[in-house]
């Protein structure tokens, strides 16, 4: 069957421990993480997970089935499914920036429309936001120049709403 | 109030009438003020392993929430081959564990554990108590989760100073949790399409696991199968839902299930699950299980849907609510109990050939004790009214195999986890909840070691539990995948030292036998089971007697080797 990569969105109380449990959960039945993103919501007793995950659909339906029963767990959503979703990631990527290169990584950063944002002599930040390609395309690019470090926020992702007449 | 108060007013809340427990530094503040309520029976174990054992045959055979109050560290870690047996078998026990003060929590403090970071894969919900104010809705839902949905065990862990701490104690009457809200009533829909496919099947069979025993479905089964004219098969944990002396039951299914019951399975056309996982003693082979059947499944734990085989009709919903839904749907479209006999008599006639051609056999032999003979003859004297509790392995199956238990909650076996030591503080759990019946542990000469302190325990509360050992010096079950799979090299499974049984017996206060010819049986259980006393029967069977049908793991249910 095929495997595919799906986001989930989950909604946990906001309790210590429950991070944990997902955590456990995944590797406990061998399940993988591909990203995970935890931040508060508007609500300060739940947390919201944006999780990416892969495999095929008996192991997904099972993912979503097994996160269900932890009672911890609020609301699962597979956000794929949706299909009308919109997903974000954002990178900091620190480059090296000889003068040779200065010129490249400043067209990289225009058509990609990242921005610069810590400059020192050798090496520059830079921040992109994107879906997932259009990191790995930003991530291809500058790998030439040479890059010193990625720090990468993993996914976030949200439905968007029905466009309704 | 204390922390420590408030635990006790919650157990009493709760209707705890028995606890099981071992005091420790970090749990005296509960001890304390147990010492002060008399209404609380505490049986003192020997180890907290018998603790978690005990209270969890306490659930299985009352279907009450059992109760375990252990100390920090190691007492906390002692519980763990308990609370793992109870979580696979879907038992509810409520364990608290002491822990030290919440300030020195991440200390490495003498006596300290992470708890609930130990137990958080084997519990159906753990909380560590953190502050005075959050401990009584804890303490309610700790029950409420143990004891609703798909049960399980709940963790609590109790800081010293939580314990001492003192607060309002604002128990909840009811408590609900926004995200926990088991399913219990059926689709209907579903159920409708469940009929339909009954109603056009022509080899049906239904299958019964432990959840029809914990939803209390049984008589509704009974129904379902009377009306219908069912072929019933049970699991290890569904065995009892069914009478198995009925006519229409064909005793349990799987690696040790038997040869009509799986090959009912194995060639049925519509497949119905009640309450089972269909884990992988039941299932052999995934791929070649129940190849051309129509697979209705219904489970209050919608991940045990869909999780393992193929699905065509899941039914999400409480066991004795999907079974009562179906019932009325039956009855609403009239047709008679003669449709379905008529219906259904070529399908059982089939099944009566393989009844018939390879029925539960064994040979006797003048000069060993059967082991089967030992349970056939121990069903007959005790008229299957017995509650029975075992240890794991051949012992085990045996049980499964020739006692054809009657009534649900009748079989105390650790299933999922096959936890070898529960049977005996299972049974002294089971005995505390059933004064009046005659509780039998069925043991084999290397699961009775695991927890043989327990002895202590069962005399210090006057539990007159009859264990049988069926002795044959080996770890039986082990020594018979090797000599069917490993070539017969018997790595490690004899024992050359065992204790002597009888003597063991009387150094406790109890009673014992031991019994090596198969003439000795049936006066040697007459005796024990007469005794209003602990006896140990110490019998010595075939030292290489294996248990047959038996797949091998991972083939297909068919493949059963069978003698």
């Amino acid at each position: 069957m095929e495997e595919k990569r799906h986001t989930l969105s989950v909604l946990v109380e906001n309790t210590p421990g429950a991070l944990a449990r997902i955590a456990g959960l995944f590797s406990g039945r061998g399940f993988n993480i591909d990203s995970l993103c935890v931040a508060e919501t508007l609500d300060p007793t739940l947390s919201h997970l944006t999780l990416v995950t892969h495999g095929d659909e008996f192991i997904i339906e099972q993912i979503i089935k097994q996160l269900r029963r932890l009672i911890d767990v609020y609301k699962v959503v597979n956000v794929t499914e949706e299909k009308d979703y919109v997903e974000r990631e954002m990178a900091l990527i620190k480059v090296r920036a000889e003068k040779d290169y200065r010129e490249e990584i400043f067209r990289i950063c225009e058509i990609f429309r990242c921005k610069i944002v810590d400059v020192s002599p050798r090496s520059y930040i830079i921040e992109v936001t994107g879906d997932r390609e259009k990191l790995q395309a930003v991530i291809e690019l500058l790998k030439p120049i040479g890059i010193k470090e990625i720090a990468r926020t993993g996914i976030i992702a949200m439905r968007r709403e029905k466009k309704s007449s | 109030m204390t922390g420590a108060q408030m635990v006790i007013e919650a157990l009493k809340r709760e209707k705890v009438e028995v606890i099981f427990g071992y005091p420790g530094g970090a749990v005296i503040d509960i001890y304390d003020e147990l010492y002060k309520t008399p209404e609380i029976k505490h049986v003192l174990v020997r180890h907290e392993q018998g603790a978690t054992h005990a209270a969890d045959g306490y659930a299985r055979s009352t279907g009450k929430v059992g109760v375990v109050l252990v100390t920090s560290g190691p007492g906390s870690t002692n519980t763990v081959t308990g609370i793992a047996t109870a979580y696979m078998d879907s038992i509810p026990i409520v364990v608290f564990t002491g822990q030290v003060p919440t300030k020195l929590i991440g200390n490495d403090a003498f006596q300290e554990v992470d708890t609930t970071g130990i137990t958080r894969p084997i519990t159906k919900h753990n909380f560590l108590v953190k502050r005075i104010e959050d401990l009584p809705r804890i303490l309610k839902a700790a029950f409420y989760i143990a004891s609703t949905g798909r049960p399980g065990p709940v963790v609590v862990d109790l800081p010293k100073d939580i314990q001492q701490a003192k607060g309002e104690f604002d128990y909840p009457e009811e408590i609900s949790l926004r995200s926990y809200n088991p399913v219990y009533d059926p689709h209907i829909k579903q159920v409708e399409k469940a009929y339909s496919l009954l109603e056009q099947a022509e080899r049906p069979v239904l299958l019964l696991g432990g959840g029809v025993i914990s939803s209390g479905a049984s008589n509704e089964a009974i129904r379902l199968a009377e009306t219908l004219n069912l072929p019933v098969t049970m699991t290890l944990m569904g065995l009892g839902s069914f009478p198995g002396d009925h006519e229409q039951s064909l005793g349990m299914l799987g690696m040790h299930g038997t040869y009509y019951a799986n090959m009912a399975v194995a060639n049925c056309d519509v497949l119905l699950a009640v309450g089972a996982r269909f884990d992988d003693r039941v299932t052999g082979k995934v791929d070649a299980f129940a190849p051309g059947a129509k697979i209705i499944h219904i489970d209050i734990d919608p991940a045990s849907i869909q999780k393992n085989v193929k699905v065509h009709v899941p039914i999400v919903g409480d066991c004795k609510r999907a079974l009562t839904c179906l019932l009325n749907i039956i009855k609403n479209a009239g047709k008679p109990k003669k449709y379905w006999k008529e219906r259904f008599k070529d399908w059982w006639e089939q099944i009566e050939i393989w009844r018939k051609r390879y029925p539960l056999s064994y040979k006797n032999d003048p000069n060993y004790i059967k082991p089967q003979f030992v349970i056939e003859k121990l069903y007959e004297l005790t008229k299957g009214e017995a509650i029975i509790a075992t240890e794991v392995g051949q012992n085990q199956m045996w049980t499964a195999q020739y006692y054809k238990f009657k009534y649900p909650r009748t079989l105390i076996t650790s299933g999922g986890l096959g936890t070898m030591g529960f049977g005996f503080p299972a049974a002294i759990g089971a005995k505390m909840g059933n004064p009046d019946k005659l509780v039998i542990d069925i043991a084999g000469d290397g699961s009775i070691q695991m927890n043989i302190q327990e002895l202590a325990t069962a005399m210090e509360q006057r539990l007159p539990i009859k264990i049988i050992i069926l002795n044959n010096g080996y770890l039986g079950m082990v020594r018979q995948w090797q000599e069917l799979f490993y070539g017969k090299r018997y790595s490690h499974v004899k024992f050359h030292v065992l204790p002597d049984f009888v003597k063991l017996a009387e150094a406790y206060g109890a009673a014992g036998m031991k019994i090596t010819k198969p003439q000795e049986v049936e006066p040697a259980l007459k005796k024990i089971l007469s005794m209003d006393t602990l006896a140990i029967l110490d019998v010595h069977i075939a030292p290489e007697e294996d248990v047959f049908p038996m797949v091998p793991a991972g083939k297909a249910t068919t493949e059963m080797i069978l003698v």
